[in-house]
């Protein structure tokens, strides 16, 4: 169970759906809080990474901009992609950063501006997110491939459309408390299943909302965090596998193999299992992927998933906590900062500073980040 | 050169499968298999990453194919919009999968996994080549 690298400072933007202002004001957000967080000035820091999906940015080449705005001149900074994944991609390369003994303090920034084109044009992008040979060419979306990997879930292990209901019943209830989430309505049972078919079995409400959004997160050689920090929270297992882009290459669609392979390279390194999870903050950018998560992760057995959200068991005061800040579904999916905003969301845990949502004791908490539909995975685990 | 006839909306024109719309235009639909692994690919690859060779054959996908999964698109991206509702899905041809369009003719309610279903070639408007599977 290492103890090598510690996260500092934690930020977040608030999400929504129209951000007035331009992506480097929007990274200076996050920036702040999670610089205010950790104490530090920009020249404590050693390099930066910053991570976005580069289809919806106008910008080109956007990391030098972002980080001559946050003030990391000469530092070095680069730009890092995994889609969805992006920012937990970055944190990936911050460890490596830091482990290798490069630098002790480097700053993982992710952010997206959605909203700098259109919703249909932003969904045709997305879809060349796939395999733009073979499967662009049929009119593919996000949302219809992973109705793929939902009725493959329905017909090998009999969950329901209603299963998946009872999940986005539980982000809007746990959104509403969330000051930065895009969406803080109550919904009921009847409206989520009667909601307009976007892809069957998927339909409005299982889908989260395109947002526009930041991450900050500071990261620390274990020197550094333990004379800046009073409460660092360790990276103690991280995870990353890929799977076949092009979903003629999955062996099987209801669950996610790239979800399944990240895990257990965490769980290995940590020396941990599912069941020393605390809380966990998973990819739910519709309610299929957070049910395939709960079995990915081993929180179920394969086709247990349905069985945990009946229960009421990923609630808190449940077995297992997830998404108890609601999720991409409520928080909105700004692409680029999505993973450093879940990744916020543990660290506030683990510190005992998560307010109205806190876990009760919870010292070990995970995250799961899928990049596209569960083309790059990584899982971390982090501990107090 | 060839391979912008492939699809509703092709984003690509170059490859070195290329003649995979050729032999569509045939109304075969093939992938490739490495002639030294004999490893079978679809979609089609130009070359083996397996022997890291790059002399592949080609060979027809047909028969009877089961479908793994589909979904239908009640909503379309930005060029598609005209087409939608249609149902997109994978389909599994003794163990060749191939993605595609479920065809027109055959209504949601009718369609199930594991259900068999054929593939076959077709024209699209303004000159395009694809395919589509089949119930009959």
């Amino acid at each position: 169970m290492p103890n090598d690298v510690a996260i500092i400072g934690v930020g977040q933007s608030s999400f929504v759906r129209n951000y007035e202002g331009s992506i480097r004001e929007l990274s200076f957000e996050a920036y702040k809080e999670a610089m205010l967080d950790a104490g530090l000035s920009n020249e404590d820091i050693g390099a930066s990474i910053i991570c976005s999906a580069p289809e919806y940015d106008k910008q080109r080449s956007p990391a030098a901009l972002v980080a001559e705005y946050l003030g990391l001149i000469p530092q070095p900074t680069f730009y890092v992609e995994t889609v969805c994944s992006s920012s937990t991609t970055g944190i990936r390369v911050g460890y490596s950063l830091i482990k290798s003994g490069l630098h002790d303090l480097v700053v993982v920034l992710g952010f997206q501006k959605m909203s700098e084109i259109s919703s249909a044009d932003s969904q045709e992008r997305m879809g060349r997110g796939a395999d733009i040979m073979w499967e662009s060419p049929f009119g593919t979306m996000m949302p219809a491939y992973y109705a793929l990997h939902a009725r493959a879930h329905f017909d090998r292990y009999g969950s329901t459309e209603k299963d998946l209901a009872l999940i986005r019943l539980k982000a809007a209830k746990y959104g509403k408390l969330n000051e930065k989430a895009v969406f803080r309505k109550d919904l009921e049972l009847d409206q989520v299943l009667n909601a307009d078919p976007i892809a069957t079995p998927l339909k409005r409400f299982d889908c989260c909302a395109n947002a526009d959004g930041s991450s900050c997160l500071i990261l620390a050689s274990a020197e550094k965090a333990k004379e800046l920090s009073k409460k660092p929270v360790w990276i103690k297992g991280l995870g990353s596998a890929i799977a076949s882009q092009t979903m003629t290459g999955r062996e099987t669609l209801d669950g996610l193999s790239c979800a399944r392979e990240a895990a257990k390279e965490a769980y290995n390194m940590a020396g941990m299992t599912p069941q020393d999870i605390d809380v966990a903050e998973v990819h739910d950018c519709f309610t299929i992927a957070e049910m395939m998560a709960y079995e990915n992760l081993g929180f179920a057995e394969p086709g247990k998933g349905p069985e945990l959200i009946k229960e009421g068991e990923t609630y808190i005061g449940g077995k297992i906590p997830v998404n108890v800040d609601g999720g991409l579904l409520s928080k909105g999916h700004p692409i680029g900062a999505t993973g450093g905003s879940q990744v916020r969301t543990i660290v506030l845990q683990l510190r005992d500073e998560a307010g109205d949502i806190q876990v009760p004791g919870a010292e070990t908490g995970l995250v799961h980040n899928i990049g596209g539909v569960g083309i790059y995975g990584n899982v971390i685990i982090m501990g107090r | 050169m060839g391979f912008e006839k492939f699809g509703h909306i092709s984003f690509t024109s170059q490859t070195k499968v290329a003649d995979f719309v050729d032999y569509l235009e045939k109304g075969e639909v093939r992938g490739t298999q490495c002639v030294s692994c004999k490893r079978t690919f679809f979609p089609p690859r130009a070359d083996c990453a397996w022997c890291l060779a790059s002399e592949v054959e080609w060979v027809a996908v047909e028969g009877e194919g089961k479908l793994v999964s589909f979904t239908k698109a009640n909503y379309a991206p930005t060029g598609f919009e005209a087409d939608a509702p249609y149902i997109l899905a994978l389909a599994d041809f003794n163990g060749v999968r191939v993605f595609g369009r479920l065809s027109n003719d055959v209504p949601e309610k009718d369609t199930k996994v594991g259900m068999p279903v054929k593939i076959k070639p077709i024209s699209l408007p303004g000159g395009q080549l694809s395919y589509e599977f089949r119930t009959t």
